[in-house]
C-alpha cells in the first residue's frame, strides 16, 4: 500500500527566511529517514531555490511570497518551490568554471550548478508573472542499496 | 533570538584572522562581505577564515570569498580557508573550490602555509 505525504510552506519572499525554510526541509527529510548526508543536500538545495527566487525571480520586490512544497510517498521526496516572478531559465546560466568565475569577480550561478549536483532530478516550469516551478527530486536509499 | 551570524577578528603578526560562527546564507553573506571589505580597506591582504564554528554555507558565503581573491591576489595576499566541518566541507568540494583555495585543517597550519606559500598558484 502506497502513501503520500504533503507539506506545504508558503512565506514572505525575504533572504531573512530562509532560515525557516532550511528548518522545515530538515524536519520534513528527518521524518522520511534521509540520513545526515542527505538531509544536508536537501537542506541547501532548497535553500538556493529560494535564494533565486527571492534575488532574480523577485530582484527582491517587497511584498512577495516563496512556496515550498514537500511530498514524499515512502520512497521519493519531492520538494517544490514556487513563485509567481519573472522566471529565468536555469539551463541558460553560463557554466563558467570557478576559475573564470573569480577572474570576472562574478559571483552568479553557483547555486544553479549546486541543485543539479545536490538533486536526483531538478525540473523546471515558466509561466513569467504567474506562477514558475522548481521541482527537485531526491529518491531514499535503502540501506545495503 | 540568538545572533545568526557573527565574525570575529583577531591578528597574528601580518596575519588577519576571521573567525565565522554561524550559517553564511543569502541573507548573513553581506555581514562577511563587509568584514573582507574592512580589511582590505586596512590594507590587510593575508587573511585566514576560520570556520571551526561555521555551521552552514550556501553559494552566497562560497560567492563572498569569490568576489576578493583576484584582488587579494593582485596584491600580493590571499585567502586561506581552515577548520571546516564535513557538512561544509562538502559544499565546497562540489564546487571546486580546493583547486583555487588552501584549505588547512587548523589555524596553526594555515599560518604555517602563509609562510611556506603566501599566495596559492592556480
Amino acid at each position: 500500500m502506497s502513501f503520500e505525504q504533503a507539506f506545504t510552506l508558503d512565506v514572505p519572499s525575504t533572504t531573512q527566511n530562509l532560515a525557516l525554510i532550511r528548518d522545515f526541509v530538515n524536519r520534513i527529510s528527518a521524518q522520511a529517514g534521509f540520513d545526515a548526508d542527505e538531509m544536508a543536500k536537501l537542506e541547501l538545495a532548497v535553500d538556493e531555490a529560494c535564494a533565486n527566487v527571492i534575488e532574480h525571480a523577485y530582484e527582491n520586490e517587497q511584498g512577495k511570497q516563496v512556496m515550498v512544497r514537500a511530498s514524499f510517498d515512502g520512497e521519493v521526496l519531492r520538494i517544490t518551490v514556487v513563485d509567481t516572478g519573472k522566471g529565468f531559465d536555469p539551463s541558460g546560466v553560463h557554466q563558467a568554471d570557478l576559475k573564470e568565475l573569480a577572474e570576472k569577480r562574478r559571483t552568479g550561478g553557483l547555486g544553479m550548478r549546486l541543485i543539479q549536483s545536490l538533486m536526483d532530478e531538478v525540473h523546471y516550469e515558466i509561466g513569467p508573472g504567474n506562477k514558475n516551478e522548481l521541482q527537485m527530486v531526491k529518491r531514499l536509499r535503502k540501506p545495503g542499496a | 533570538m540568538a545572533n545568526p551570524f557573527s565574525v570575529s577578528r583577531s591578528t597574528q603578526e601580518n596575519l588577519t584572522i576571521l573567525a565565522l560562527d554561524g550559517f553564511l546564507d543569502a541573507h548573513t553573506a553581506p555581514e562577511f562581505e563587509n568584514a573582507i571589505q574592512r580589511e582590505l580597506d586596512g590594507g590587510h591582504i593575508q587573511l585566514i577564515v576560520d570556520c571551526s564554528k561555521l555551521t552552514y554555507i550556501s553559494s552566497a558565503g562560497l560567492g563572498v570569498f569569490m568576489g576578493f581573491i583576484e584582488e587579494l591576489r593582485e596584491r600580493g595576499g590571499d585567502i586561506k580557508i581552515c577548520a571546516l566541518s564535513p557538512k561544509v566541507h562538502q559544499v565546497f568540494e562540489i564546487l571546486g573550490f580546493p583547486a583555487l583555495y588552501d584549505i588547512l585543517d587548523d589555524v596553526p597550519a594555515t599560518v604555517q602555509r602563509f609562510s611556506d606559500s603566501p599566495v596559492k598558484q592556480v
